[in-house]
C-alpha cells in the first residue's frame, strides 16, 4: 500500500509538471498582449507599459517565468492578478461556492443515479428498464446549457418554485436547480453504471447461494447484490468530483453563479493570465488527487483488487 | 448436410491437386458452399475465381471428380481433408466471424434501425442542406420579426426575422463536420499512441500514459476556451477541431492500450512472431483488427460529445466563425430572447439533442452487439 501510494505520488510530479506548463503555455505564449489590453484603448506611455511587465516578470524569457510561477506556487504564493488583487483572495472567495455546488450535485447524481440504476439493473428488459436506458441517453444527449434553460423556464419562470439565478445569495435552495444541471451528465452515466453492475452481479454464484439458504430478496438485493455493485459507482463518483469542479463553467454562466468556472471565464476574457493559470492549477491538483483517492478507495473496498507494488 | 469438400481447400486450383480418387457420392449442390467461398474474410484467390467461372455446378472439387467417375466409396486426400472437416458441418451457414455476428445482432435492433436512419437523415441535411430548405437563411427581414409559421416557413421568423427552419438545417454541416473531423483526429492520434505504449511497453507505455494524463488532467471545455479566446477570429474550423483533439485523444488512447495489452500476448500472436513477421506488420494486421471493437464504440460516442462540446464553444461565442452559424451558435443567439420566445431555442436545441442521441444510441447498440461481455 505504501508503496503503491508513493510510486503513485511520484507519477503524480511529472502530470503536475505537464499540465501547468501546457496551461501556462496556452495563456502566456500565444498571440496577444495582455498588458497592453489592460489599458484598451487608451494611449499608454512605453516605460508603463514596462514597468508592469517586469512586475509580472513578463519581460523575462518564457522558461524564467514559468519556473517562477512554479516557485511561487510550491511556496504558496499563487501571484497577483491583472488587477492587482491577491489570486489566493480570489480563489479563497470562488473556491468554496464551487465546492458547494460540485458537492451537492454529486449527491443528487448519487442518490437519483443509483436508485434508478438499482431497479432498472433488477427488471433488466422490462419497460422500467428500457425507459430509464433512452431517457439517460437522452440526458447524456441535452447539452448542459440547454438543460440550464430549461430548467430556468419551466421551474423558475412558469413554475416560480425556484430562484432563476443564484448571485449573491448561495443557498442550498438558491443553488438547488443549477446543481440539477450539473448533475445531469453524471447522473446519467452513475444510472448506467449501477444498471449494468447489478444486472451483472444479479446473476452471480453468491446471490444464487444467499437465495438457496433461505434469505429473503430484499436482504439479498441490499446485502449481497447492493455492496458489491457499488464499489464501480463509488469510484465513478469519486474521479466526478474535480469533473464536476471543472465542468461548471457553462452552469455557472448560466446561473450567475461566482464560482471557478466563472471567475476563470471571466479572466480568460479579461485576458488575466495570472488568475486563469492559478485557478486552473488549483482545479489539475484536485483532480489528481481525487483520482488517486479513488484507486485506493476502489482497493478498499474491493479486496480482490491488489494494489501493485 | 455433408461435408465432404473442405472448405478452406477450394481455393487451390484445380490443376495443382492430385487427381481426386475415385469418386463420391454425388454431394447435395447448396447455395450456403458457395457463400462459404466467398465469405467475410473477403480473400478472392485465383483458383476461386477460375472456379466461379467453371459454373455454378463446379463447386468443389469432388463435385468435379463425381463427374468423371461413379464408384461407390470416397477416399479423403491426407493432405486436403482435415479431421473437423469430416465431422458433419452446418453449410448452409456461412463461417461466422466477429462482424459477421455483430452485424446479424445489429440488425435485430430496434435501437440500431432508430439511430442508424437518424443518422443518415443527418448527414443528408449536412451534405446536401438546399434538398431540405430552398429558402435563403441570411435574407432576413426585420419586418418578419418573431412572426409565426407561414408558407414556405414552417418555423416561423426569428428576432432578426430568418427563417428558423432554414437556420437549423443549415446548421447542421459545421456541427457535424466539427464532430466528424475531431473523431477522425482522435481515432487516429489516440490510437497510434495508445497502440504503441500498450505493443511497445516499457519507457515508451510509461512515457505516452503521462503525456496523456497531462492533456487529460485538464477539463476539455477549459482548454478551448484558453486556446480559442487567444486566437480569436483565426481559429475556423481547423482551430476548433485541433484543440478538441488535443485534449481528447487520451480517452481513446487509454481503451486502445487496454485492449492492445489484453491481445498483445495471445497465441496467435506469439505465433505470428515464431513465424518471424515483423513488428510492425504484427501490430498492424494482427493486434489492431482485434483492438477495433472498443475504439469503434468509443469513437462513436465520442462523436456525440464533441458536437456538444463544439456546441458549447460556439454557444459561449468562441467556437466557430459566425459564417458557419452552428446549432450551438443559434442556441446562444436565441437564449437572449428566452422569456418572450422560448421556440427559438427549441428548434436548434432539438436538432442538436436529436442528432447526439443518434450517435449515442448507435454506440450502444454498437457495444451490445460487440462486446461479448457486455451482452446481456
Amino acid at each position: 500500500m505504501g508503496w503503491y501510494v508513493g510510486r503513485r505520488l511520484a507519477q503524480m510530479v511529472p502530470v503536475f509538471l505537464g499540465a501547468t506548463l501546457l496551461i501556462y503555455t496556452m495563456v502566456f505564449l500565444l498571440p496577444g498582449d495582455p498588458v497592453k489590453a489592460m489599458f484598451g484603448e487608451r494611449p499608454v506611455n512605453e516605460a508603463i507599459l514596462e514597468r508592469i511587465r517586469s512586475e509580472y516578470n513578463l519581460d523575462q524569457p518564457f522558461i524564467v517565468q514559468y519556473g517562477l510561477y512554479l516557485k511561487g506556487v510550491l511556496t504558496g504564493d499563487l501571484g497577483t492578478s491583472f488587477s492587482g488583487r491577491p489570486v489566493a483572495e480570489v480563489v479563497q472567495q470562488a473556491y468554496p461556492v464551487t465546492v458547494k455546488l460540485a458537492l451537492m450535485a454529486l449527491v443528487i447524481e448519487a442518490v437519483i443515479g443509483v436508485v434508478v440504476g438499482v431497479f432498472a439493473g433488477l427488471r433488466r428488459g422490462k419497460l422500467f428498464d428500457s425507459t430509464a436506458l433512452v431517457l439517460s441517453m437522452a440526458l447524456i444527449a441535452v447539452p448542459t446549457f440547454v438543460m440550464g434553460f430549461l430548467l430556468q423556464l419551466l421551474l423558475g419562470v412558469k413554475l416560480g418554485w425556484l430562484p432563476t439565478t443564484v448571485g449573491g445569495n448561495q443557498s442550498i435552495k438558491a443553488l438547488l436547480m443549477p446543481a440539477l444541471v450539473l448533475a445531469s451528465v453524471s447522473m446519467a452515466y452513475v444510472m448506467r453504471l449501477t444498471r449494468t453492475s447489478v444486472a451483472e452481479n444479479a446473476t452471480a454464484d453468491y446471490v444464487r447461494t444467499a437465495t438457496a439458504k433461505g434469505l429473503g430478496r430484499r436482504a439479498v438485493v441490499r446485502r449481497h447484490i447492493l455492496r458489491n455493485s457499488l464499489i464501480p459507482v463509488v469510484t465513478f463518483l469519486g474521479a466526478d468530483l474535480g469533473t464536476l469542479m471543472g465542468g461548471a463553467i457553462v452552469t455557472e454562466g448560466i446561473f450567475n453563479i461566482p464560482g471557478v468556472g466563472n471567475t476563470v471565464f471571466q479572466a480568460i476574457t479579461r485576458g488575466d493570465g495570472p488568475t486563469v493559470v492559478s485557478m486552473v492549477t488549483i482545479l489539475v491538483v484536485v483532480f489528481i488527487m481525487s483520482n488517486l483517492l479513488v484507486d485506493l478507495l476502489y482497493a478498499a473496498l474491493d479486496p480482490r483488487i491488489r494494489l501493485v507494488r | 448436410m455433408s461435408a465432404d469438400t473442405p472448405k478452406n481447400k477450394d481455393q487451390v486450383p484445380d490443376a495443382a491437386r492430385p487427381a481426386p480418387p475415385v469418386g463420391s457420392p454425388p454431394p447435395p449442390e447448396t447455395e450456403g458452399r458457395e457463400e462459404a467461398g466467398v465469405d467475410g474474410i473477403g480473400q478472392v484467390t485465383p483458383g476461386m475465381a477460375e472456379k466461379q467461372a467453371e459454373g455454378a455446378k463446379a463447386v468443389g472439387r469432388a463435385a468435379v471428380a463425381k463427374t468423371e467417375t461413379a464408384t461407390e466409396h470416397f477416399f479423403a486426400d491426407f493432405d486436403e481433408t482435415e479431421l473437423g472437416d469430416v465431422d458433419a458441418l452446418d453449410e448452409s451457414v456461412p463461417p461466422s466471424s466477429m462482424w459477421r455476428d455483430a452485424w446479424r445482432k445489429l440488425r435485430r435492433q430496434p435501437l440500431f434501425t432508430i439511430s442508424a436512419l437518424l443518422i443518415v437523415l443527418v448527414l443528408a441535411v449536412a451534405l446536401f442542406p438546399g434538398w431540405f430548405s430552398q429558402a435563403n437563411m441570411n435574407a432576413c427581414s426585420l419586418a418578419d420579426s418573431l412572426k409565426g409559421p407561414q408558407a414556405g416557413h414552417p418555423l416561423g421568423f426569428d428576432k432578426q426575422g430568418c427563417d428558423i427552419y432554414a437556420r437549423v438545417i443549415h446548421g447542421a454541416r459545421p456541427s457535424v463536420l466539427v464532430g466528424i473531423l475531431t473523431t477522425l483526429t482522435v481515432v487516429v492520434l489516440g490510437g497510434a499512441i495508445g497502440a504503441l505504449a500498450g505493443y511497445y511497453g516499457r519507457w515508451l507505455d510509461a512515457v505516452l500514459s503521462r503525456l496523456g494524463d497531462v492533456f487529460f488532467a485538464i477539463p476539455v471545455v477549459l482548454a478551448a476556451i484558453v486556446f480559442l479566446q487567444s486566437m480569436r477570429d483565426r481559429a475556423g474550423v481547423v482551430g476548433v477541431v485541433a484543440v478538441l483533439a488535443a485534449f481528447g485523444w487520451p480517452q481513446m488512447a487509454r481503451i486502445t492500450r487496454g485492449a492492445v495489452l489484453a491481445i498483445r500476448d495471445s497465441d496467435f500472436v506469439t505465433a505470428a512472431r515464431a513465424l518471424g513477421v515483423s513488428r510492425g506488420k504484427i501490430l498492424w494486421r494482427h493486434v489492431m483488427p482485434n483492438a477495433a471493437s472498443p475504439m469503434i464504440v468509443t469513437a462513436t460516442v465520442s462523436l456525440g460529445t464533441y458536437i456538444v462540446a463544439e456546441a458549447t464553444l460556439s454557444f459561449l461565442g468562441l467556437g466557430l466563425p459566425l459564417t458557419m452559424r452552428s446549432w450551438g451558435w443559434q442556441i446562444g443567439d436565441a437564449k437572449t430572447y428566452l422569456r418572450e420566445a422560448p421556440e427559438l431555442l427549441f428548434w436548434p436545441a432539438s436538432a442538436l439533442a436529436i442528432t447526439v442521441l443518434a450517435f449515442i444510441m448507435l454506440g450502444d447498440a454498437l457495444r451490445d452487439a460487440l462486446d461479448p461481455k457486455a451482452r446481456g
